[in-house]
């Protein structure tokens, strides 16, 4: 079992480097000339070779790549283009409201969506697990800011009860944070509840068709008994992954949702980034964006591994 | 009454009939639009009344006129990148199924890499390179979600590979093109429909949340999600103008859905059971 977790994570660190060469070449090698491209084009030929020299860009593309990677690894994401600043220093802070709200909702939605997915499961066919089912497809197919825009309206406009405007404050405290950020939250768990209760329902109930399910009803245990006892276990391994899945998902969908509530968050940061077309910062925000997508997918391979036994002792 | 040899579901129905109505109102956004789509013609966030029957947005446009235009923009735009997406991720998807362990080695891992960032941020990547205007942004998006495609495609057509009459087919002697438009392509088709709305859906949602963020159609041209992003502040006083761009995105999206539920039920009913419906 250890080597297989090995090979999955050095297989993770293979593609967060692969990824790490996709995102520089993607803002730096790909046809055209970045510099001409920021400039647009009625900049004039010095113009755009001392700009280019100031990015760096009269140098070989491997050379730029080599320094921006090794600096990157020491945990210099290197400097912004248009206020100058330390881009670590920045991102820092934001990077940890990011994982505060990431992990509020996961808080949230994790525990609700495998419990209404296996009281699903349970009244299968019944009125609850319909309407959990319509309401779950509805929020898959709105758009997130249209759940965003609803609950401001109804809980900070119509009844006040939560701030419209989630800004946070290194001062803050612990429950005042968790107080001004409920809506954000809200929004996020609702975004990826769907996905992960319905694959709970789906995996409970795939395991109802196997014979030893038959066996347990006919000693006579009640339904939510055979489901929870026995159907339960075997349908960890699914729905341990798609958890970890949607965790990972929750992660980018942070972004529209951090613009909506005005949130100082990494999403933020990189919109602002892309609309200022600061390169430096749309990396290092691409960076850490896609190390923690990559990073999650292996731990759910890694937790799928570890849960289901077959994997456990490949043959 | 039928639709290609099957009826259509009631719930089919309802999202046929969203799609039309959006459809028609996208091409004929001229002759229906009451006002222009540009043009002010009331106070900022007029409440509504029988001038102007949604009220008006955020610098006194009507807001239904940009609802009708902005359904052509959206619409045609997300239309647009699925269908350049099916033609680059199927050609693909095929051709590293078809063309042999090399092509297919270098196409897959290329994806692979690709699938690991996410949709979202590599956009953004993009985009700030090439700014965002019409073509660069349907351009991106298809090519990033060729990949998605690609992977459908390939899956398909591997199963189909290793059929007899493809065989035959290389045997007689027939190119790589031929094979791939005559044999795979028509035998792949069933499962590639139902992901076309699919993709489209999320193309749609897609578009609108770079839209929204400021990163995807640019004014003067009015589309859903900028309509979203431009009226935002409206809810702080407790108007519904964001909500309406907001809801047409989600009505469109849910028909959509709908009729791909029901085109799926089709595809896994053995053939012939659909006589009994």
């Amino acid at each position: 079992m250890l080597k297989t977790i090995a090979v999955r994570i050095v297989l993770g660190i293979i593609t967060l480097w692969a990824v790490s060469i996709l995102i520089f070449a993607a803002t730096e090698i790909l046809p055209g000339d970045v510099a001409s491209a920021i400039l647009g084009q009625g900049a004039t030929p010095e113009t755009l070779a001392v700009f280019r020299h100031e990015l760096g860009l009269d140098r070989p593309a491997y050379v730029r790549y080599l320094e921006w990677f090794f600096n990157a690894l020491h945990g210099d994401l290197g400097i912004a283009m248009t206020n100058k600043r330390v881009i670590v220093d920045v991102i820092t802070p934001r990077f940890m409201n990011t994982l505060f709200l990431a992990g509020y909702a996961a808080l949230i939605a994790v525990p609700t969506s495998v419990v209404l997915g296996i009281i699903a499961a349970i009244n299968e066919g019944k009125f609850i697990d319909r309407f959990v089912n319509i309401v779950s497809l509805m929020t898959i197919s709105v758009p997130e800011f249209f759940i965003a825009y609803v609950l401001i309206l109804y809980f900070a406009v119509q009844f006040e009860i939560f701030p419209s405007l989630s800004t946070v404050f290194p001062e803050m405290g612990f429950i005042e944070k968790i107080y001004t950020t409920a809506l954000p939250a809200f929004t996020l768990t609702m975004l990826v509840m769907a996905h992960m209760l319905r694959m709970t329902r789906t995996s409970v109930l795939s395991i109802m068709s196997q014979p030893y399910i038959e066996m347990a009803f006919l000693k006579g245990l009640t339904r939510s008994q055979v489901i929870v006892r026995h159907a339960l276990p075997n349908a960890a391994a699914p729905i341990i992954s798609v958890i970890a899945l949607n965790l990972a998902y929750l992660i980018v969908g942070v972004v529209v949702i951090e613009v909506v509530f005005v949130y100082p968050g990494v999403g933020q940061f990189m919109v602002d980034g892309v609309t200022k077309r600061d390169l430096p910062v749309v990396q290092a925000c691409g960076l850490i964006f896609a190390g923690a997508f990559v990073g999650l997918n292996t731990i759910a391979d890694v937790l799928a591994i570890m849960v289901n036994p077959r994997l456990r002792h490949p043959r | 009454m039928k639709l290609f040899g099957y009826k259509p579901t009631a719930t089919a129905w309802l999202g046929l009939a969203i799609i039309t109505i959006f459809i028609v109102i996208a091409v004929f956004a001229d002759v229906i639009a009451p006002y222009s789509e540009s043009e002010s013609v009331g106070q900022t966030w007029d409440d509504p009344s029988w001038d102007f029957l949604l009220g008006t947005d955020n610098i006194g446009r009507d807001m239904l006129s940009r609802l009708i235009y902005g359904a052509r923009m959206t619409i045609g735009v997300a239309l647009v990148t699925t269908i350049l997406s099916f033609l680059i991720g199927t050609t693909a998807g095929f051709l590293a199924a078809v063309g042999g362990t090399v092509i297919d080695q270098i196409l897959s891992r290329i994806v692979d890499v690709m699938l690991s960032i996410p949709l979202l941020i590599f956009a953004l990547i993009i985009l700030s390179v090439f700014g965002s205007s019409i073509v660069t942004l349907v351009l991106t998006l298809a090519v990033l979600d060729s990949t998605r495609v690609f992977r459908l495609a390939r899956a398909v057509a591997t199963n189909l590979v290793v059929m007899e009459y493809v065989e035959a087919a290389k045997l007689r002697g027939e190119g790589l093109w031929w094979i791939m438009r005559r044999e795979i392509l028509p035998n792949a088709l069933p499962p590639m429909i139902s992901e076309f709305g699919l993709r489209f859906c999320f193309n749609f949602l897609f578009v609108a949340s770079l839209s929204f963020l400021g990163l995807g159609i640019q004014p003067p041209y009015a589309d859903w999600g900028g309509m979203v992003r431009d009226n935002g502040k409206a809810i702080s006083f407790g108007l519904p103008a964001p909500l309406w761009p907001a809801l047409a995105i989600a009505m469109m999206t849910v028909g959509v859905n709908l009729v791909v539920d029901w085109i799926l039920s089709i595809n896994s009913r053995p053939s012939g059971a659909s006589a009994e419906m």
